[in-house]
């Protein structure tokens, strides 16, 4: 009994950072970061602008303006910090970006194709790369879901998409690669109501005791159609305050201010 | 100029040993005659069995290349050695080249990674006679034929056509026009002679290697198109693979006339080996309600200086221009876009992108002229630099000279580098960092590339991943 609770507990134990510290040139933003999250958990991180929000899951995803002074970052035993972006992808991290970049010239679909099947090349080395006609077919329950229209798959990625739009995308793409980790960058963010939904029924159906959720957040608003299990308030690069979905709500009603180290 | 630099330096780089010692294998070249001199020209002329104002108007080039200056902007020519240069191979020496083992293995191995079977490497490079096509061809041909279409190699139209040659050939581009079309015209040799009747409209593009059965197409050769009234034709040329140049110069001359309503494409995509001085002079003078589209790909070469030009001639005419240079390691390319409104209601689009890599130069040169008559002509000039490396450059050169008022002019230029932003969130979704490079350069280049026809659009993609090899640090 005690034996099994132990190896649950190295199982579930899936991003862990320790100490992490993260500077931008000559600025420290993150001064030092403790953060676990197991699997099956939704995670939210709130504060001010400017405390390092973004830096924190830009740095994770391995940002290259990013420099990791030190600390640990560990997925599922991986030591994160030795990955390239790319290779932190395969091994299972997702980061939605708070602005999704335009890309002239590549078509959604050829970024998507691309893209699928470096993760699924991945995860089993005798897949054989989707060819284009089949992964249209494939593609089409994922369009449906989200609400987006089948001919943005021949538009240039991002490229005149509105703010909604592109979260949308990025939602599709984690979807799509079916990550162990996700990292939700302001998605809530430039989203009217029915696109909120559409985005958060997204990252529900996503939701599952495999993977995990870490959403930044500015605001509350997501957080009425994501219920986070743990909540924790950063502040000029630290962790200040944690605490359950409760605590969210007392902070959208307090605010940040009262909370000091 | 500071942006001159010795190119000498840097040409033979990224050629391998192997290569340089097949280049000075002396059995190989020995019967070859170096330099120009009158004798010849003659000779060449002789050979052809030309006419005599042919000959004549050899000389008068001549005459004219000895006393012209060389072009004062630009890349510096000065390692340019004229005594140096083969000027004319006749067939009986061609023949020596037949020989794939003398190609230089550098240029073989590009060949095999680009994936083009053994017959057509061979083809490309000049050394093959026979081409495996050539059953299409004939029955491509037959279908011409019957619409009064012509479609020959330049030396036999002279001989066959001399009315209609003699009445178009330099006559767009004159013996005079700079120092290079002055040796063109003394030492031209093959080419393509493309005459289409009026309200002739042809679905297929012309391909001039449909056309060449003979081996060595020439470093001077000359494409003259005539078109007439009501007609609609594409025609690609170049090659769309490193071709193995003998010479180190390369100097041809491109002349299309298209007369009223009818439309044109010229797409080519030139990939001569990097030993190559490019200097060509492409010009077109465009009718009445005409359009005339260039759309071109300049990959090889060690300097290129090439500047396809529109005159719009009649009423309504419209040019467009549509071009990518790539300067890699030792490159300077040259290139840009020329055009005369010399009519009312003409309209004007050029859409220019370049690369620079490993230390290379583009540079875009351009001439927008708006005559003094010309009323109420729309442009729009684009010019859009990409530079991979610290030590790359990229130069724009536009030149307007607007003498009307009665104009709409966009002009919009611009130099980048590869954005940080952009491969991070590629990489961020599992792309590699070299690929999602390959894929925001080819974005990039996607809207000229698009415009080339497929199998050539297939090879610039490739061309262009080759020459992005190893460009990751």
């Amino acid at each position: 009994m005690f034996l099994h609770r132990i190896q649950l507990d190295i199982i579930n134990k899936m991003l862990k950072v320790k100490g992490l510290k993260v500077s931008a040139g000559e600025k420290d933003i993150l001064k030092g970061i403790d953060l676990e999250i197991k699997s099956g958990e939704v995670h939210c991180i709130m504060g001010p602008n400017g405390a390092g929000k973004s830096t924190l899951v830009n740095s994770l995803m391995g940002h290259p303006s990013y420099d990791i002074s030190s600390g640990e970052v560990n997925l599922n035993g991986i030591n994160l910090l030795e990955l390239e972006p790319f290779e932190r992808s395969l091994e299972g991290v997702f980061l939605a970006f708070q602005y999704p970049r335009e890309i002239s010239g590549v078509t959604l679909f050829n970024f998507l194709l691309a893209a699928y099947n470096e993760h699924m090349c991945h995860k089993d080395k005798d897949f054989r790369r989707m060819k284009a006609f089949k992964f249209r077919k494939f593609i089409k329950p994922f369009l449906i879901e989200l609400k987006v229209p089948e001919d943005f798959l021949q538009r240039y990625l991002n490229h005149g998409f509105s703010g909604g739009e592109k979260k949308k995308i990025e939602i599709l793409q984690l979807k799509l690669f079916n990550p162990k980790i996700a990292l939700l960058d302001e998605t809530d963010s430039g989203l009217d109501v029915d696109a909120l939904k559409v985005v958060s029924q997204g990252i529900n159906d996503f939701k599952s005791k495999e993977n995990a959720i870490l959403i930044v957040t500015h605001y509350q608003r997501i957080l009425d159609y994501v219920k986070p299990d743990f909540v924790h308030v950063i502040k000029d690069g630290k962790i200040v305050k944690s605490g359950d979905y409760k605590f969210a709500q007392e902070l959208e009603q307090k605010g940040f201010e009262w909370i000091t180290e | 100029m500071d942006n001159r630099i010795n190119m000498n330096e840097f040409v033979f780089q990224d050629l391998d040993r192997d290569s340089f010692d097949h280049k000075n294998d002396a059995s190989y070249q020995a019967d070859f005659d170096y330099g120009i001199t009158e004798d010849l020209v003659r000779q060449i002329s002789k050979d052809k069995n030309e006419p005599e104002w042919m000959l004549e108007f050899r000389l008068d080039s001549l005459k004219k290349f000895l006393e012209m200056p060389m072009p004062s902007f630009g890349p510096d020519l000065k390692d340019l050695d004229f005594s140096e240069i083969v000027y004319y191979a006749k067939a009986s020496d061609v023949k020596n080249a037949n020989d794939w083992d003398k190609v230089p293995s550098d240029i073989k191995k590009t060949f095999e990674r680009l994936g083009i079977p053994e017959a057509e490497h061979k083809f490309l490079a000049g050394v093959g006679a026979q081409y495996e096509s050539e059953v299409v061809y004939h029955s491509l041909k037959k279908e011409w034929e019957d619409l009064g279409v012509i479609f020959e190699d330049c030396d036999v139209a002279l001989q066959k056509h001399p009315e209609i040659f003699k009445k178009y050939f330099m006559k767009c581009v004159p013996n005079n026009d700079h120092k290079f079309a002055a040796l063109h015209g003394a030492v031209w040799s093959g080419g393509t002679f493309l005459y289409i009747p009026k309200g002739v409209k042809l679905d297929q593009p012309l391909q001039a290697y449909f056309r060449m059965n003979a081996p060595s197409q020439g470093q001077f050769e000359h494409t003259l198109i005539i078109v007439e009234d009501d007609c609609e034709v594409g025609y690609i040329e170049g090659c769309s693979a490193p071709k193995y140049g003998k010479n180190a110069l390369h100097a041809g001359c491109v002349e299309i006339f298209v007369a009223k309503n009818s439309k044109v494409r010229y797409s080519s995509v030139e990939n001569w080996s990097k030993d190559t001085y490019n200097l060509n002079t492409k010009r077109a003078i465009v009718g009445k309600d005409s359009v005339m589209e260039w759309v071109g790909g300049n990959m090889g070469s060690g300097v290129t200086m090439l500047y396809p030009c529109s005159i719009l001639k009649g009423q309504g005419a419209r040019a467009d221009h549509l071009g990518i240079a790539f300067a890699n390691a030792g490159q300077f390319q040259d290139t840009g876009a020329k055009v005369i409104c010399a009519a009312k209601d003409t309209k004007v689009n050029i859409v220019m992108k370049s690369l620079s890599k490993g230390g290379g130069i583009s540079s875009y040169r351009g001439l927008l002229q708006v005559n003094p008559n010309a009323e109420n002509v729309t442009a729009s000039v684009e010019c859009d630099a990409l530079i991979l490396d610290e030590i790359s450059r990229s130069d724009t050169y536009p030149d307007m000279k607007i003498y009307n008022d009665n104009v709409t002019i966009a002009h919009e230029a611009k130099t980048g580098k590869l954005n940080a932003e952009d491969i991070f969130y590629l990489t961020s979704r599992g792309i590699s960092e070299e690929e999602a490079k390959a894929m925001i350069i080819n974005g990039f280049l996607e809207p000229i590339i698009k415009e080339l026809p497929m199998e050539y659009a297939v090879e610039m993609n490739r061309l262009i991943e080759l020459e992005m090899e190893g460009s990751v640090g």
